[in-house]
C-alpha cells in the first residue's frame, strides 16, 4: 500500500534528478532568505547559485543545533511570519529553545508524509488512530494527528496521559491503531492486566511508535502483549517532525522520503560518509521546505542505510532504527533533555552546588529521572522546612525548564565523584 | 521525458540561463513562469536546438540533444509552438497545417489526411477556414493553427512559448481547455506563460524563472500558494 506511489517506488535516476532540482532551489532560497546561511557562504565563497551536483554536497556547510539556538526564535525562517501558519518549540528556555515554523505549502507536505509512513505501515481510511502523543509545542501530536486526517483515518486526539482513560476509550471507541512512544506502549498494556482487559479482544491492530529509541526485543514484547503490529517512525522537529521516515510492512527498517529529504550518514567524527552499511550520524537536508529549510542538519541520531532494496516496492533508502546519540541528549519519556538545560537551571538556583548527576530508571515501562544536587552543608543541617523548599524550587524550575517531571535529592558537598575533561554526569539504567 | 542539468546557455557573451535544472515527466503539463527577460523563451530556443548549450546536459527520452541539430529536433518528438504563432500568412490553412508534417513525409498520404481530420476535430474552426488564407485568421485562430502545425508531426512532447499572448480572456480559456485536452490524449506539455495564474491552473507542476534561474519550483498548487510567487507572478498582495 503506497499513499504517493509515484513518489515513493520512482526509479532512482529520477529521484536524482528531483533532488537536484529541490536541492538547487532549496539553496537559492536560503542563500537569499536567511541571513545565517548567506553568511556562511560568503565566509566559504560558496557560489550557491551555481551548485550542479548533489555530489558536492560535502562543500555545503553544516547546520548545528546551536545555530538554531544562536538564532531564537524566528532568525533561521527563510519566509516573513505572516506566511507561517504554524509554529512548534523544543523544550527549554530562551538559549536552549529551537523554534520551526511551517507554512501552508509545509503543512501539506507534512501531513502527506506522515499519510506516507501511516499508509506503509498498514493503515487506510477505515482506521481508528488513537494518538497518545502530547499535543502542544512538541511536533508529535499535531503531525500524527494532520497526517492521519490527511489519510481519512478517524483520528481521537487523546494526547498524552490519563492511562486508564486511554484504555476506556481504546475499548468504547474500537481503536484500531495507536501512536504513541514504545514505552508508553507496555505502560498501557500493563495497566489493561490490572484492570482485567484482554488486549486481545480489543480492536487493536497496529501500533506506531515512535520519539524515543527502542529494540526488537520491545518490539517483540509490544506485539505479543497487546496482539498487535508495531511499526518505527523517525523524525525530528529541526528538520519536520514524524514523518521523516517509517517503516513499512516488511518491519525492516524505515523508509526515508528521499524525495523531502537528502540523507547522508557521516563518521561523527571526521565527518566524511561512512562506507555504505556502516553507522554513522544521520544528516540531513530539507528539500522542499519554505518557511525552515535546513542544510545538513547534524542530528547527532546514529543509524546506518540498509543497501539492499526492499521487497515491498519502495525505491527509497532504509535507515536502521536509531541505534544511539553521538552527544548527551537523554530521551526521557519521549522529550528530549540535554544536561546542560539542568546544569543551567542548577547555576541560577541560590544554595546548590554545580555538581549533579541525572539517574534515570525504567520502572513499569516509565521512565523516571532523579536528579541528585550536591548543596552548600549549611542546607543539610538546616531544618526540614528549609530543605524541602529548597528541593520544590529546583522541581518547579527542572519540570518547567524540561517539560517532564523529576525527583530531586539533595547531598552533601563533594560526595559525587569528581571528573577530569568530560564528565558522565547521566546514569542511564534503562534496559531498552 | 525531459531532462535538463545545469543548463546555461545565452547569446554570445550574454549568459541568459544559470544552473538551470528540470524535468517535464511524461503525461505532465510544466509549465514555466517569470517576468519578460527571465530566460524563458531562450531556455526552449536551446532545447529545441536554435540556441547552442554553453554547459550542462539535455536529455530527451533518454537521449542527448545539446548537440542535435534544430531541425532534427521535431523528428523525436519534441516539437514547439513558437510566441506570434509565426503562420505562413500567404498560405492557407491546410497548406499550414500539411508543412507541420514534413517530418512524416514517408509516412504517406493517408497519414497526413488522418492527422488532418484530427486537428479539424480538435479545432473545429480551422476546418471551417481550411483554404483561407492563414494570415486573415484572427489571432486566436491563428494560435490554434500554429499548435495544429505543431500537431501534425505526432510529436510526444508540445512545447508552447506564450500561447496567450495578445488574445482575449475568453480565447485564452478555449486555449488553455485544449492544452489540457492534449496532455488527457496523453500528450506531454511544456508551457512558457508570463500568465502566470492561468498557466498554473491547469499545470500539473512548474517552475519559476527570475534573471535565468530557477528560483522556486514545484506541485502547481504549492506554487499558486507560494506568497512569494503570489507577490511577484500573481499580482496579489494577500492582506489579512
Amino acid at each position: 500500500m503506497y499513499w504517493q506511489k509515484e513518489n515513493e517506488c520512482m526509479p532512482r535516476v529520477d529521484l536524482e534528478q528531483l533532488q537536484l532540482e529541490r536541492l538547487q532551489s532549496t539553496l537559492y532560497r536560503v542563500g537569499t532568505h536567511v541571513p545565517f546561511y548567506r553568511q556562511k557562504f560568503r565566509e566559504m565563497k560558496l557560489d550557491f547559485e551555481g551548485f550542479d551536483s548533489l555530489e558536492d554536497i560535502h562543500k555545503l556547510p553544516f547546520t548545528m543545533k546551536q545555530d538554531l539556538r544562536d538564532n531564537y526564535p524566528y532568525g533561521m525562517f527563510a519566509v516573513p511570519l505572516r506566511e507561517v501558519v504554524r509554529i512548534h518549540s523544543s523544550s527549554g528556555t530562551t538559549g536552549m529553545a529551537t523554534v520551526v515554523g511551517y507554512t501552508r505549502n509545509d503543512i501539506k507536505n507534512w501531513s502527506d508524509l506522515v499519510a506516507r509512513v501511516l499508509c506503509a505501515a498498514g493503515l487506510t481510511a477505515d482506521d481508528v488512530i488513537q494518538i497518545a502523543f502530547g499535543y502542544g509545542l512538541f511536533t508529535g501530536g499535531f503531525g500524527l494527528h494532520y497526517g492521519a486526517e490527511r489519510l481519512g483515518a478517524s483520528v481521537i486526539p487523546i494526547s498524552s496521559g490519563n492511562t486508564k482513560r486511554q484504555i476506556q476509550i481504546m475499548q468504547d471507541f474500537k481503536t484500531t491503531a495507536l501512536v504513541c512512544t514504545p514505552s508508553y506502549a507496555l505502560n498501557i498494556a500493563d495497566v489493561m492486566l490490572d484492570m482485567g482487559i484482554n488486549p486481545r479482544g480489543l480492536s487493536l491492530k497496529f501500533g506506531l511508535f515512535g520519539a524515543e529509541p527502542w529494540s526488537e526485543a520491545m518490539r517483540r514484547e509490544i506485539n505479543e502483549k497487546l496482539g498487535i503490529q508495531a511499526t518505527d517512525n523517525y523524525g525530528l522537529s529541526e528538520v519536520m517532525g514524524p514523518g521523516v521516515a517509517g517503516e513499512c510492512q516488511q518491519c525492516n527498517g524505515l523508509h526515508i522520503s528521499e524525495d523531502h529529504f537528502l540523507v547522508e550518514i557521516l563518521d561523527p567524527e571526521t565527518l566524511v560518509p561512512v562506507k555504505p552499511g556502516e553507522i554513522g550520524e544521520i544528516v540531513i537536508t530539507t528539500l522542499t521546505k519554505e518557511a525552515f529549510p535546513v542544510i545538513r542538519y547534524r542530528t547527532r541520531d546514529l543509524t546506518r542505510l540498509l543497501p539492499e532494496p526492499c521487497p515491498c516496492g519502495r525505491t527509497f533508502a532504509r535507515m536502521s532504527r536509531v541505534l544511539g546519540r553521538t552527544d548527551d541528549m537523554l530521551i526521557i519519556k519521549g522529550v528530549n533533555v540535554f544536561p546542560t538545560q539542568i546544569e543551567s537551571v542548577l547555576f541560577d538556583i541560590d544554595g546548590t552546588a554545580p555538581h549533579y548527576r541525572i539517574i534515570v530508571e525504567r520502572e513499569n515501562h516509565q521512565d523516571k529521572a532523579t536528579v541528585l544536587v550536591e548543596v552548600q552543608e549549611s542546607y543539610l543541617f538546616d531544618e526540614m522546612k528549609k530543605q524541602s523548599a529548597l528541593i520544590e524550587t529546583i522541581k518547579s524550575r527542572l519540570s518547567s525548564e524540561l517539560g517532564i517531571g523529576v525527583a530531586v535529592k539533595l547531598v552533601e558537598e563533594k560526595t559525587l565523584e569528581r571528573f577530569e575533561g568530560k564528565g558522565q554526569r547521566v546514569i542511564d539504567n534503562r534496559k531498552i | 521525458m525531459l531532462k535538463i542539468r545545469n543548463l546555461e546557455s545565452g547569446y554570445g557573451k550574454i549568459k541568459v540561463l544559470k544552473h538551470v535544472s528540470m524535468h517535464v515527466d511524461p503525461g505532465e503539463i510544466v509549465t514555466i513562469i517569470g517576468a519578460n527577460g527571465a530566460g524563458k523563451t531562450t531556455l526552449l530556443a536551446t532545447i529545441s536546438g536554435l540556441i547552442k548549450a554553453v554547459s550542462g546536459d539535455i536529455t530527451f527520452q533518454g537521449q542527448n540533444i545539446c548537440a542535435t541539430a534544430p531541425e532534427k529536433i521535431p523528428a523525436l518528438g519534441c516539437v514547439m509552438v513558437p510566441e506570434g504563432r509565426q503562420v505562413f500568412a500567404t498560405m492557407s490553412v491546410e497548406e499550414n497545417l500539411i508543412l507541420g508534417a514534413h517530418v512524416l513525409q514517408k509516412e504517406g498520404q493517408r497519414v497526413i489526411r488522418e492527422l488532418l481530420d484530427y486537428q479539424y476535430a480538435l479545432f473545429p474552426v480551422l476546418a471551417q477556414r481550411k483554404t483561407q488564407l492563414a494570415g486573415t485568421l484572427s489571432g486566436g485562430e491563428q494560435q490554434m493553427l500554429a499548435m495544429g502545425r505543431a500537431l501534425m508531426s505526432r510529436p510526444k512532447m508540445v512545447m508552447m512559448d506564450e500561447p496567450s499572448t495578445g488574445l482575449a480572456p475568453l480565447i485564452v480559456k478555449e486555449i488553455f481547455q485544449i492544452i489540457v485536452r492534449l496532455r488527457d490524449e496523453g500528450k506531454t506539455v511544456l508551457l512558457v506563460e508570463q500568465n502566470a495564474k492561468a498557466a498554473l491552473a491547469i499545470a500539473d507542476r512548474g517552475y519559476v524563472f527570475e534573471t535565468g534561474k530557477v528560483i522556486v519550483q514545484g506541485p502547481a498548487d504549492d506554487l499558486l500558494n507560494n506568497q512569494d510567487v503570489q507577490r511577484a507572478y500573481l499580482g496579489r498582495e494577500k492582506i489579512d
